[in-house]
């Protein structure tokens, strides 16, 4: 699964998916309706998949929608990323997660080289971005550039990563029901 | 009131002792064995009986604990001890816990040690279970693994941000494998680095070579702190805590702190102003500089954090030689992590010790001050000592 993130972009805060439309992200759900898969047993020729804590939960329930939404407060409206339980601001407990355009720019990156986990020795050397969102420049969001939502992780050429590069979300669904954000460039 | 806050630490607890073991890429005994070795050299070369010893402190990393090493060396009876965390971030706040214990009267004789295999053990970050959810989720599915990965972020940026190069970057790995050339305890002893190596030496993530990357060690170090009114009695040239700090800035995030407002004002600048803040002189003072090592880009971030020179002068500052044994600074004058020991940052404080002593491989001339420092980019600590 692939959604791209071109078209209108619906900015409007919402609150943390009901359980009628998303599995609930309570800390002490039952695995039946925990907020995402359990992770499976490690698999050394896989991709790491995220785990997700109570905080992180929601940001992974939303990209398997093919939204990119972060997290801010209900009460004063700051958003924060990593998540977490409280504002920093205003030490509210209430949060909205508020739905970002998906565009942003290459803030840094690097390109590993081995010695790496397997699954990515294998993809060896690709590249690892850090993007700042165009919405909230101060919110960087760690990823992989690629030439299309489900290619590999050294699908585009080092030369044509620069820093200061837009670049727009995707999402690519990593493993069965688990889906991350990954980047493409404005101008290819 | 004010004019005393801070005094109950300065000058008031000295390091009295250092001891260590070999360093190598291996070694056969365990770490506990290792430990115990380095905390008896530390006690001998203080002229202090192990019986005397009440206070412990090391890393949350440290993997041998107060209970078995007490036991074993002979330890009395115990009535200060903890651990600082954040992995090489704790180094120095383990000998400040000390200081800070016995000017407050908890204890008289302190030990503070590191003991590691990294060099023949397991790769941390190869260990993907026991990761962390947070951040680990925001970075590890996208391949950013380890931690030359996530410092490696941050070189990048700070070099687009301040035209540093590869060159200043090589700069600190030459002066730290220079010194280490002169120390035979080093790894590196005998093991010269040109320019045309660090060119051509292999990525481990571009934009660091494997010469940006510090060592993997086995090895151990200790150190003895004892209250200043007893180094008169003492068997070495007593080195005073003149201060110390630890520092965990607003907002920061650890290794991955690019979700801060200025990522590239880590850790350091935090440390630093409390540091300066309860000493007698500042950084155009220090003689010689020991400044954790783990990558090469930490130093020119240290060098701004500590205030040796503005923000964005680190990598210039680099040039000409300053760190070099004559030039502005002398840096890790016995090798470092990068070309002694890779050992959490421990060998930087003994080897800090050593030049205030004047019995330094690479000895400053009448070295008076020294400013010691641990892990960057993660919740950090810092020592300033003099002779």
């Amino acid at each position: 699964m692939s959604t791209s993130m071109t078209g209108p972009t619906d900015n409007a805060p919402e609150p943390r998916p009901s359980p009628r439309t998303c599995p609930s992200p309570e800390p002490h759900s039952s695995p039946r309706t925990r907020p995402f898969p359990e992770p499976p047993p490690p698999d050394a020729d896989a991709l790491l998949l995220p785990v997700p804590d109570d905080d992180g939960a929601p940001f992974w329930q939303y990209a398997a929608r093919g939204e990119l939404r972060v997290q801010g407060c209900a009460a004063c409206g700051e958003l924060r990323f990593p998540p977490r339980p409280c504002c920093p601001h205003c030490q509210s407990f209430d949060d909205r997660w508020q739905r970002m355009s998906g565009r942003g720019r290459i803030w840094s990156y690097v390109l590993p080289h081995p010695p790496l986990l397997p699954a990515y020795a294998a993809q060896a050397p690709y590249n690892v971005i850090v993007v700042e969102l165009a919405d909230a420049p101060r919110i960087r969001l760690v990823g992989n550039l690629v030439a299309a939502p489900d290619a590999p992780l050294d699908s585009v050429d080092p030369a044509r990563i620069r820093i200061g590069a837009p670049v727009k979300v995707v999402f690519h669904e990593q493993a069965p029901g688990v889906t991350v954000p990954r980047w493409l460039l404005e101008r290819p | 009131m004010g004019a005393t806050m801070g005094a109950g630490l300065k000058d008031a607890a000295v390091i009295a002792g250092i001891g260590q073991t070999a360093f190598a890429k291996r070694l056969p005994e365990s770490e506990r064995a290792l430990a115990c070795r380095a905390i008896v050299a530390a006690l001998d070369d203080a002229g202090i009986a192990p019986s005397e010893v009440d206070a412990f402190a090391s890393y949350t990393m440290e993997e041998t604990d107060e209970v078995e090493v007490a036991k074993a060396i002979g330890a009395g009876d115990v009535t200060f001890f903890a651990k600082a965390g954040y992995g090489g971030g704790g180094s120095c706040a383990t000998v400040a816990h000390l200081a800070a214990a016995i000017a407050t009267g908890q204890a008289s004789v302190g030990v503070a040690w590191r003991s590691r295999k990294r060099g023949s053990g397991p790769r941390p970050w190869r260990n993907t279970a026991v990761q962390l959810p947070t951040p680990a989720q925001w970075t590890r599915p996208f391949g950013l693994l380890r931690p030359a990965d996530e410092i490696g972020i941050l070189a990048r940026r700070y070099m687009h941000e301040y035209g540093a190069t590869r060159d200043h970057f090589f700069n600190v790995a030459l002066a730290c494998r220079n010194r280490a050339n002169q120390n035979p305890d080093a790894v590196m002893y005998e093991r010269p680095l040109t320019r045309e190596m660090y060119m051509t030496a292999r990525w481990i993530s571009e934009p660091l070579c494997l010469f940006d990357n510090c060592l993997e060690t086995d090895g151990a170090l200790a150190c003895v702190v004892v209250a200043a009114e007893r180094a008169r009695d003492l068997r070495q040239r007593p080195v005073y805590v003149h201060s110390a700090a630890q520092g965990l800035p607003a907002q920061h995030h650890g290794m991955v702190n690019y979700w801060t407002d200025d990522p590239l004002t880590g850790p350091a600048w935090t440390a630093a102003r409390q540091l300066w803040k309860q000493a007698d002189f500042g950084p155009e003072d220090v003689d010689v500089a020991q400044i954790y090592d783990a990558f090469t880009p930490l130093i020119p971030l240290s060098l701004e954090g500590y205030g040796f020179c503005g923000r964005g002068e680190g990598a210039a500052f680099t040039e000409g030689g300053a760190l070099e044994t004559g030039g502005r600074l002398p840096l890790n004058t016995a090798g470092g992590g990068l070309s002694e020991a890779y050992v959490h940052g421990f060998n930087l404080i003994t080897e800090g010790v050593r030049q205030l002593r004047g019995t330094a491989t690479a000895q400053v001339p009448d070295a008076a001050t020294c400013l010691v420092t641990a892990g960057e980019g993660v919740p950090t600590s810092a020592l300033l000592l003099r002779s």
